[in-house]
């Protein structure tokens, strides 16, 4: 069986009436894992909300298609059983609500009625995921992310990607805030994922994390579009010598989009 | 202005009713003299909502007939599903309408010189035990409600620990209600003498789908010295139902009382939740749960008051509102002048579910003291969308979603109810209530 292909095609999307992808072009297929890098305001985090149906967003032109069918018909809950995730940068806090039910409840909403989940079972899979990624077995039964430290909010969106399995996962500023053990824990779990049924998108503006995840390829964004596109080179040049050299090579003065001066 | 109400029972149907049930003496002189003032008091005024036009004096029956339950196996199904009925030594009491039903009282109260029985047997057995509490935390000449409560009384329960006891296992008591026709004036006394600590746990439960009935309800809960007092309750009154309920506590030196509500029911309710915080190092904790539905109309006062120094309050509230229902959430810390280094702490919190719900929560805070620390925070509105896009973008749906995130909503009290089947009940009552 080969990977899945998400696909997206001269994608537009506005927020509040305000245009911030303006055209965006991209493919991710299963085995491969693309980074996209970018000065901040750039639109790199809109691209993710907008693929996973963030209620803000608005796709006014383009295509999104996973495997040919149409993630934008999807409510969010489909497009995430269709196979994607995403790890988000500001992971909601929910009072009441335990780690532990919370991903049974995820776990289950993709299996039929009667299918579910047994407990043992799922006991067994948190804890072993957990324990690689170093947590405190406490957090599953703690809220979801409520009271958790910037560190302990990254750790649980990537124990969630590994329970969950996704076809495609985006992973949005993962590595903001970590320090460099909780960075490479992180990246761990993340290579843990890689094989040919997983396709994966970075979205960073450090070229620290991708020291421990090698990208297949690397894109960089500016003005709400794909404007390079490159392999791992383009990551470590970038590293190096900054974004100014694109800038000038393509003839931008702000990279930014959509914000006030 | 007054309303000239006529009282449907008076002074000698009263003082023959206090005598047939053997009470002492002072116990229906109290009657007597409550029902005397009656007339004359003003009814309560619940912030934000107008009670004139409910009725809660005007009833046909004080006493309806009830059989006891010879044992557990007698009891309806929902309320079985409360008790654990594997559990061999359980102090448990129920209580039929106005009928003590059954009571079994553990081996370690007994041995500990706990009291625990009804209150008609507490009248006439611990005269004048009962005597020095009862009705002291709540006066009955307060409003015309808490004189008709103590006029009227006829049903309840006391609970009684000496000094240096702690129990173990959680108390029980159930008032069941299976006759429409019933009213029930119910009086709860807890006392937890210096020292001692205590898990009480209630349920108001109707298995009558609908009635047109009145409950009148007072618990007293007194706390000693460095006594603690952990009360939890699930009300599940059926629609038709109109309540009023006060529960009102007295933490003297160190002692702690902690209220678990779980405020669910179907008809008319107004509730005051009062802790007096009088001891210096007293705290109190009063986590409140509600859901509102259909066309009721519900307000709910907790009140936490400081007057010993270095006194803690914290009020928890939260409520969920649906359909046309109406509810006010009033919170109400109050430090006293001279509860230096006191703390008084509040949150009320009200998701509205629907276009015509009406959802209130007032938080005030009333400082009469320099040296304290206080804080509030208040909402209203809808299930936040965020929360519901984050779970969805894990596959749940949107129903599921919501779910979750009310369940979350009112889990503070469910997480504190200390016996399993009062907890899951009520998890379900939730279930049933917010579908």
């Amino acid at each position: 069986m080969g990977g899945s292909v998400l696909s997206i095609k001269d994608l537009h999307v506005e927020i509040e009436g305000k245009e911030i992808l303006k055209g965006v072009n991209l493919e991710i297929k299963g085995g491969e894992i693309h980074a996209i890098m970018g000065p901040n305001g750039t639109g790199k985090s809109t691209l993710s909300s907008a693929i996973m149906g963030h209620p803000k967003y608005e796709v006014t032109s383009g295509s999104i298609t996973l495997d040919g069918e149409n993630v934008l018909e999807m409510e969010v809950d489909e497009r995430a059983r269709a196979g994607l995730f995403l790890a988000m940068q500001y992971p909601s806090e929910i009072s009441g609500v335990t780690n532990a039910d919370f991903l049974r409840s995820a776990i289950n909403s993709r299996r039929e009625e009667g299918q579910e989940i047994s407990l043992m079972k799922f006991i067994r899979q948190m804890d072993s995921k957990m324990e690689f990624l170093e947590m405190d077995p406490n957090m599953a039964q703690r809220y979801l992310n409520e009271g958790f430290s910037g560190g302990e909010k990254k750790r649980n969106e990537i124990l969630q990607l590994m329970m969950l399995e996704p076809k495609i996962a985006i992973l949005d500023e993962i590595d903001s805030g970590l320090d460099i053990d909780a960075l490479k824990v992180v990246s761990n779990g993340i290579n843990e994922m890689r094989g040919s049924d997983f396709g994966c998108l970075i979205i960073t503006h450090y070229q620290r994390l991708l020291n421990y995840i090698t990208p297949d390829h690397v894109h960089v964004m500016m003005q709400g579009k794909v404007v390079k596109s490159g392999g791992p080179e383009l990551a470590q040049r970038l590293e190096a010598e900054g974004y100014d050299w694109i800038k000038q090579e393509l003839g931008i003065e702000d990279e930014t989009v959509g914000q006030e001066a | 202005m007054t309303t000239e109400t006529k009282l449907p029972f008076d002074q000698e149907y009263i003082t023959s009713f206090s005598k047939d049930m053997n009470e002492p003496d002072w116990l229906t002189e109290l009657r007597v003299q409550a029902l005397e003032k009656a007339d004359a008091l003003p009814m309560p005024r619940p912030d934000k909502t107008k009670i004139d036009k409910w009725n809660f004096t005007q009833f046909a029956n004080l006493l309806v007939k009830s059989e006891a339950f010879a044992s557990l196996d007698e009891l309806p199904e929902d309320v079985k599903a409360l008790v654990n009925l594997e559990a061999k030594d359980s102090s448990l009491y129920i209580q039929r309408n106005n009928k003590p039903a059954y009571i079994s009282v553990s081996k370690e109260l007994r041995e500990k010189g706990v009291v625990f029985t009804d209150i008609f047997t507490a009248a006439r057995e611990h005269g004048e035990l009962l005597k020095k509490y009862f009705m002291t935390a709540v006066k009955s000449d307060e409003h015309r409600l808490t004189a008709l409560h103590a006029a009227f009384m006829n049903g309840g329960a006391f609970l009684y620990v000496p000094k240096n006891v702690e129990i173990t296992q959680p108390v029980q008591a159930i008032f069941v209600h299976d006759n429409a026709e019933a009213n029930v004036f119910n009086h709860v006394l807890v006392v937890a003498e210096d020292n001692s600590s205590v898990v009480y746990v209630e349920n108001y439960i109707s298995t009558v789908p609908q009635a047109d009935s009145q409950f009148n309800i007072v618990t007293e809960a007194v706390a000693g010295n460095n006594a603690r007092i952990q009360y939890g309750a699930v009300d599940t009154l059926a629609k038709g139902v109109t309540t009023y309920v006060n529960r009102r506590g007295i933490a003297a030196r160190d002692a702690r009382i902690e209220w678990a509500l779980g405020m669910m029911n179907d008809g008319n309710t107004v509730s005051e939740n009062v802790t007096n915080l009088v001891g210096d190092g007293s705290y109190g904790d009063a986590k409140t749960v509600v859901v509102g539905r259909g066309e009721q109309v519900q307000n709910f006062t907790t009140n936490i008051v400081h007057f010993g120094k270095r006194s803690e309050g914290y009020i928890l509230k939260h409520g969920v509102v649906k359909d046309s229902a109406t509810s006010i959430f009033n919170g109400i810390g109050k430090i006293e002048h001279g509860a230096s280094k006191s703390n008084a702490e509040q949150e009320s919190r009200v998701l509205m579910l629907s276009e015509k719900a009406r959802g209130d929560a007032n938080p005030i805070l009333l400082i009469d003291e320099d040296d304290v620390t206080a804080g509030h925070a208040a909402s209203v509105g809808r299930v936040d969308p965020l929360q519901l896009y984050y779970l969805m973008s894990r596959g749940i749906s949107q129903a599921e979603a919501e779910r979750l995130v009310i369940h979350g909503f009112l889990a503070p009290v469910v997480n504190e109810l200390p016996i399993e089947g009062v907890k899951k009940q009520l998890v379900e009552v939730i279930e049933r209530k917010v579908k």
